[in-house]
């Protein structure tokens, strides 16, 4: 017996003896005399590597995790980002000084690049003659249709906004040329402080977050329910949130947070990525609605709401909008339960304005929280163009930007008001969020990503026009 | 970014707005063909909802193709380039008519008309664009007597169908050159 457990041990401890298939004790002392060279080279960098590790860890611990715990900050991220501005500041002056005057182009996003007449349909008709129909008509649509094609207000929400001045990150690199080489050792210096120094730190600090947050909601899901709960869970929530907002250096100003969404109504907000969710709930925690996903995105689906009731669907019952309604009337009738976080543009846009809010949101009824949330691009483009990149990919780039900055504006609560439909509410409460972010507003479907315009709108115009040259009854 | 210089003859189209139109070429080519299709310009809202939008679409498929590249993007583009005074003054009559000429601009509305391309606008072609500016607005009778009415006005030869030339002339009080002008910004 004794010899069995003596060769189980010799097994477990790998020595590089072949004694394991005598059986005999062995005498379990230090096997680094006798074992090559490079070997033991190999365990002393491993113990190094363990020590760094430890300490590291140790470090993320103590600056990082614990004061997210109690919602505290060290000053070390406003330190950096003061370092930031001036670096970017500076850059820009270079830039600026570097360009010929002439090959400054316009990059504003705002600015149209075609000189527009924005007369309506009648103005822009009636030539020199009655308002019947006439074979110059089709100069106007021609004309309006060439217009569209040159530039559309749409086509270009879906893809990242133009900087005016380069932010030293390469993606952005558009219409910059080389200017001197200070700015190049600046830009290569960047580039190694943020993909050797800053990724590292921040896949860590994402990867402790996420296991924390499942593994706290699993725990605090066995509870029975109770007051005490919900405060655990809420803690959960709110610490894993923060520390997944330091992985990205996110600098997050909430303005006016005596209108944070209460319980038992719906907060409404503009979508420019799926971080919009997470610095959300930094500050506050709400129920998500949502389709249930597969792998990752499911795990912590699953987990989270053991802790606190959100609200997952199913593929399936996605489409059927009676359930859909139903269940979240369900919801905010119980006053004890989280605000619900809606997105109704119902897809990514790019954060220079806000498109059609689908009016399924603002059928449920109670009060809406509206919520505009505005990132400055100066630091990092938060934008998700799905299909651009995908999720992986995305997340890679937003960890390799200098920092996520933005504004969460929360605004007053609001309800519908008699004889207002669906539809005019819904353009109201995307109407105040637009004027309050700055963003312009746009009639349009964010579903115009992926699929065509609908024939309603043409319909439209069709009878807009129809009117003209059949409504004056003067057809001989 | 393209720093060739493309050589397009007859569009005299500015190297500064033709960056700009490879620029949007290279944003409405989805997914990275090299050319744009039907459906690329479909999917412009503003262009979808226009009533000619399926006509205009069609103006850039000439001659029964499914693809356009970039030179033929810009030929069409090309007719919309304001008329600048330098273009009246140097004409060299050797030299084809550049394709914002007054004449070029009518001929580009005359074939918004013209769905066979046979060099007539035909009483039943008329018919045809009409329903498709209209939809289902207009009652068939009243947009046959509009048809009829516009084809008879403009008909001088009296062939039921309203040729090149008869267009021009019905429209020889247009500021043809201002209605059909885009002036891209420097």
């Amino acid at each position: 017996m004794g010899e069995v457990s003596a060769g189980l041990g010799a097994l477990l401890l790998e020595l590089p003896r072949d004694c394991l298939g005598t059986g005999t004790a062995v005498a379990l002392g230090p096997p680094l005399r006798t074992s090559p060279e490079w070997v033991r080279r190999v365990m002393e960098g491993a113990e190094l590597a363990g020590k760094i590790l430890s300490t590291w860890l140790t470090l993320v611990l103590g600056f990082i995790l614990l004061p997210s715990v109690f919602g505290v900050s060290l000053g070390i991220s406003e330190i950096y980002m003061k370092i930031l501005v001036k670096t970017l500041e500076w850059a820009t002056i270079r830039i600026e000084k570097g360009t010929p005057k002439e090959s400054i182009l316009k990059n504003s996003a705002s600015v149209g690049i075609i000189q527009r007449d924005e007369s309506p349909m009648e103005k822009g008709l009636s030539g020199l003659r009655g308002r019947d129909f006439e074979l110059s008509d089709v100069f106007y649509f021609s004309k309006k249709g060439l217009e569209a094609i040159v530039e559309d207000e749409v086509t270009q929400r879906f893809s990242s906004e133009e900087l005016v001045s380069w932010n030293l990150l390469t993606r952005t690199n558009v219409n910059f040329q080389y200017i001197s080489l200070r700015l190049t050792m600046v830009w290569v210096l960047g580039v190694i402080v943020r993909y050797c120094v800053l990724l590292p730190l921040r896949v860590t600090l994402a990867f402790i977050g996420i296991s924390l947050l499942v593994i706290g909601t699993t725990l605090v899901g066995q509870l029975p329910d109770s007051s005490l709960k919900n405060w655990l869970s809420e803690l959960v929530h709110l610490t894993c949130c923060r520390i997944c907002v330091r992985s990205l250096s996110g600098t997050i100003h909430y303005h006016n947070k005596q209108y944070r969404p209460q319980k038992g109504g719906i907060c409404v907000a503009n979508h420019t990525s799926p971080i919009d969710v997470l610095i959300l709930t930094t500050d506050g925690c709400y129920a998500m609605v949502g389709q249930v996903h597969g792998g990752l995105m499911g795990i912590i689906q699953r987990a989270m709401v053991k802790a606190c009731p959100h609200v997952w669907f199913e593929r399936s019952e996605m489409k059927d909008r009676h359930l859909v309604t139903k269940r979240l009337k369900e919801h905010i009738a119980d006053k004890k339960k989280l605000p619900i976080l809606i997105f109704p543009e119902g897809t990514c846009i790019n954060n220079t304005s806000v498109m059609m809010f689908k009016k399924g949101s603002f059928e449920i009824g109670g009060t809406i929280h509206p919520v505009a949330i505005k990132y400055n691009p100066q630091f990092g483009d938060a934008f998700w163009n799905s299909s651009k990149y995908n999720m992986v990919s995305y997340l890679l780039r937003m960890m390799t930007s200098w920092a996520i900055v933005c504004d969460v504006w929360y605004m007053p609560p609001m309800t519908r008001e008699e004889g207002e439909d669906a539809v005019q509410f819904a353009n109201r409460v995307k109407s105040a969020i637009a004027i309050q972010g700055g963003l312009t507003e746009l009639p349009w479907d964010g579903g115009l990503k992926r699929a065509k315009v609908k024939d309603t709108l043409k319909e439209e115009q069709q009878k807009n026009y129809s009117k003209m040259i059949v409504g004056n009854g003067s057809v001989s | 970014m393209q720093k060739r210089r493309l050589h397009l003859p007859h569009h005299k189209v500015s190297q500064a707005s033709l960056l700009r139109l490879h620029h949007r070429f290279r944003a409405l080519d989805r997914n990275k063909k090299g050319y744009l299709s039907r459906m690329d310009l479909q999917q412009i809202g503003a262009l979808a909802v226009n009533p000619l939008g399926d006509r205009i679409i069609e103006s850039f498929f000439p001659d029964g193709s499914q693809q356009v590249d970039f030179p033929g993007f810009v030929r069409v583009l090309a007719h919309f380039r304001p008329v600048e005074d330098e273009d009246t003054e140097t004409q060299d009559p050797k030299k084809p008519e550049p394709l914002n000429s007054r004449r070029n601009k009518l001929h580009y509305a005359f074939q918004l008309y013209d769905l066979d391309r046979d060099g007539k606008i035909s009483r039943h072609e008329m018919l045809q664009v009409l329903r498709l500016m209209v939809g289902v607005q207009v009652t068939e009778e009243q947009l046959e007597n509009i048809a009829d009415r516009t084809v008879q006005e403009a008909d001088e030869d009296g062939d039921g169908a309203v040729s090149f030339v008869e267009f021009t002339k019905s429209l020889e009080k247009m500021d043809v050159e201002q209605k059909m002008s885009i002036r891209i910004l420097k």
